[in-house]
């Protein structure tokens, strides 16, 4: 309960008092969900994708639920389990498991758009530090999870994807090579990694699904921000998440679950690779071992450090990697200006659009194989990501000077139509009037 | 904690652009050679099949003739271990021409001696799937000069290029001597050490350019279609067995395609509709919103307009 004019539940069926009175497990959805959740009135569509990031969860631990009482996890049965019985013999099993696959990409491409929306409106800042953080978490637990069903068909991505990725702990000296061996319960990849890794695969998504609920929690707790970054003042600034934002997130999910579904219906294997339709083989490596799209700016990161400069190259790589992600759970506080929207920060805004082709050109440098100017080209855009959030971003943030801030959102929305902006159903504006103050 | 956080920021350049600099030194100082398999791989084919495309459907004649090329050339070597002869009632064989095709397949299914419990065969039932040709890889890579012929159920999804792929591969052999690229460079003089090994057989559309298959189509007519289909050219089986092999790795998609229309045109319908109850929810409040950010020149002009008028009524 954010605001104190969050209006209050008031049971309207005698069950609904009933319920509420024993459990009140209407009043939380309503003042979470509903009518008494108060939200800025201006926000964009890039406020949209925390709720489709939802969806899509939801989307994956359904479809998921359903493929596990199928699929086989042992090194025999697995290939043959998803690539037989589920996409020939069970019923539906082909759309379960093109939705699955499909799913994680979308949940992938709805996380970094609200990514990058909190990097662009200072959704990081003070009070929200806490959301961010909860929010890296998420996306943290969604990598582990994702790659784990990843090497669950046991297709030879799978199996060469997990040979790299637990490959990064061996670059650790002393510790490294036994952590390996520890974490995939053999030498190598084989049986008691891929049980294992099935076991976690379905264990995370709950634990995600947990700590989406801290993020909502923490996020109620001063409430969404907004465009503009200007606090909420006033019941004028804000609208009731349900009808205003569930009538604008409906729709908007809807036209984006229709994008899911055309490529989950006419071009599923598009985002996948062919080499995971062969069946893993651990004696024949595959010319070009990439994994998933969703982290090949990562990859990319990992792949740029080509000199044992003291450090052997690999663990350059494998620390770098590490903290490109770590680095902006700093985010709160590498960034000083007070100003939170992007909007509002001339200097601040021209480096964001900078970084997001410096990741664009990551996620390509990522996927496609090596050639030297592609290296060359990887290793600037790597330089600039760590000088974007260590160096150039605390270096804006204090010599910047921002653009005026409206006064309020009311302000930013309305420009001197002030006096209509009575909060919707309290006062009902008159038609017509609005041209007197333009 | 912000100087210890730029200073691992700065490391981590510093160590990328020492990385940058001798990546560069090295490429000028050593460029990498070319390799043949660079300058001479060529794409897949242009190739369209009835399953192309979001309203795809099978050619069952085609699928037909294409099973027919498998079973007589193919499955010599390949198998299809993920196909049961039941499956081909979608390809529109009859109930006892399944049972013929499953009882008269040249391999048997292993089975055991019911009396002895001895290691035995026994004829394929339709509810088999496809027999291997071989027991083993041992027994595959023996009789194929140390090369394993993959399993064909899923290769036009585990191949780039799919279909085009398997397409072009079988009919894309040539001669190697005197072959040029298509920039006119010719193979064997620009990379002598790229001849074809014995044993091995020259394909541009090989990632290697060199395959260990032998060309399986090699005549006109080498397979006999029942009268009414198209005369068999090496072509027209190529591309008859490519489109059978597309089925074998997505035999849904027929289904997936209808579904697909249906559910495609569910949620536009549903976006559009939830647009309209969006507009009209948001009617009253939308007029406030309607004009957003403060930056917008107009909406400056605006603001400033409406002071100035405070102003002369002040």
């Amino acid at each position: 309960m954010s605001f104190s004019w969050a209006k209050a539940y008031e049971p309207k069926n005698p069950f609904m008092r009933w319920l509420d009175e024993r459990l009140p497990l209407p009043r939380l959805a309503y003042g979470a969900i509903g009518g008494g959740y108060p939200v800025p009135r201006n926000l964009n569509y890039f406020w949209n994708f925390g709720v489709l990031a939802g969806i899509f969860l939801t989307i994956q631990i359904v479809t998921g639920i359903v493929l596990a009482m199928h699929y086989y996890a042992t090194t025999d049965g697995a290939f043959t389990s998803v690539n037989q019985l589920i996409m020939r013999d069970v019923n539906a099993g082909w759309l379960l498991r093109y939705a699955h696959m499909n799913g994680a990409s979308f949940f992938f491409i709805v996380t970094y758009i609200h990514i990058f929306r909190g990097l662009f409106y200072g959704s990081y800042k003070a009070p929200r530090e806490l959301v961010w953080m909860l929010g890296l978490v998420i996306y943290f637990l969604m990598m582990a999870t994702a790659f784990m069903g990843y090497v669950l068909p046991w297709g030879q991505m799978s199996y060469w994807g997990a040979q790299v990725i637990t490959g990064f702990f061996s670059a650790f000296p002393l510790v490294g090579e036994p952590l390996r061996v520890w974490l995939l319960g053999g030498y190598a990849p084989d049986e008691a990694a891929l049980t294992r890794f099935f076991s976690l695969h379905y264990l995370l998504p709950f634990v995600i699904a947990a700590v989406v609920i801290l993020h909502i929690w923490a996020l109620h707790i001063p409430g969404s921000g907004n465009p503009t970054g200007v606090d909420v003042k006033t019941e004028r600034d804000t609208l009731p998440f349900h009808p205003f934002y569930t009538a604008k997130d409906g729709w908007f999910a809807a036209t984006v679950l229709l994008v899911y579904a055309i490529v989950t219906y006419f071009a599923p294997n598009y985002l996948g690779h062919p080499d995971n339709y062969i069946q893993a083989n651990p004696l024949a490596t595959p010319a070009h071992i990439v994994p998933e799209w969703y982290f090949w700016p990562f990859y990319a990161i990992l792949r740029s450090f080509t000199v044992d400069f003291i450090l052997p190259a690999k663990l350059w790589g494998v620390l770098a990697m590490f903290a490109s992600i770590l680095l902006l759970f700093f985010l709160p506080w590498l960034d000083r200006s007070p100003v939170r929207s992007g909007s509002y920060r001339p200097v601040f805004k021209r480096f964001f659009w900078l970084l997001v082709v410096d990741v664009i050109i990551l996620g390509y440098i990522g996927g496609a194989p090596i050639n030297w100017w592609r290296v060359a080209l990887g290793q600037a855009a790597a330089a600039y990501y760590f000088l974007h959030f260590l160096v150039i971003l605390p270096l804006v943030s204090a010599f910047e000077t921002p653009l005026p801030l409206p006064s309020s959102i009311s302000e930013s929305v309305l420009h001197g139509e002030a006096e209509e902006a009575a909060p919707v159903g309290q006062k009902k504006p008159r038609r017509g009037a609005t041209a007197t103050a333009g | 904690m912000r100087f210890i956080l730029g200073f691992i920021g700065a490391l981590f350049a510093a160590v990328l652009l020492i990385s940058f600099f001798s990546n560069l030194a090295t490429y000028f100082q050593s460029p990498p050679a070319p390799l043949a398999s660079d300058e001479f791989h060529k794409e897949p084919k242009e190739i369209h099949f009835a399953s192309d495309g979001p309203f795809g459907h099978f050619d069952k004649r085609q699928l037909q003739r294409g099973f027919q090329v498998y079973s007589e050339v193919c499955s010599a070597c390949h198998s299809l271990k993920m196909v049961s002869f039941r499956d081909l009632k979608e390809l529109g064989y009859n109930e006892a021409e399944i049972k013929k095709i499953a009882s008269d397949w040249k391999t048997q299914v292993p089975s055991i001696n019911p009396d002895t419990g001895e290691p035995a065969t026994r004829k394929a039932l339709p509810s088999d799937n496809f027999p291997a040709p071989f027991p083993n890889e041992v027994a595959a890579r023996a009789a194929n000069n140390n090369a394993l012929p993959p399993d064909l159920s899923l290769i036009t999804k585990a191949r780039e290029g799919g279909a085009a792929y398997v397409y072009s591969l079988i009919t894309g052999y040539a001669d190697q001597a005197g072959y040029k690229n298509d920039k006119g460079e010719e193979l064997l003089k620009a990379f002598p050490d790229a001849k074809t090994p014995q044993g091995l057989h020259f394909n541009p559309y090989f990632a290697n350019l060199n395959v260990a298959m032998p060309p399986p189509l090699v005549s006109n007519g080498q397979v006999t279609y029942a009268p009414g289909n198209p005369a068999p050219t090496v072509d027209q089986m190529a591309r008859d067995v490519a489109a059978f092999l597309v089925w074998t790795a997505e035999p849904n998609l027929e289904r997936r395609h209808a579904a697909g229309i249906a559910v495609a045109i569910f949620l536009l319908v549903a976006s559009i509709l939830g647009y309209f109850a969006y507009r009209q929810i948001w009617y009253e409040a939308k007029r406030a919103v309607r004009v957003t950010g403060a930056l917008d020149p107009e909406n400056q002009a605006k603001s400033r307009r409406a002071k100035a008028k405070q102003g002369v009524a002040g």
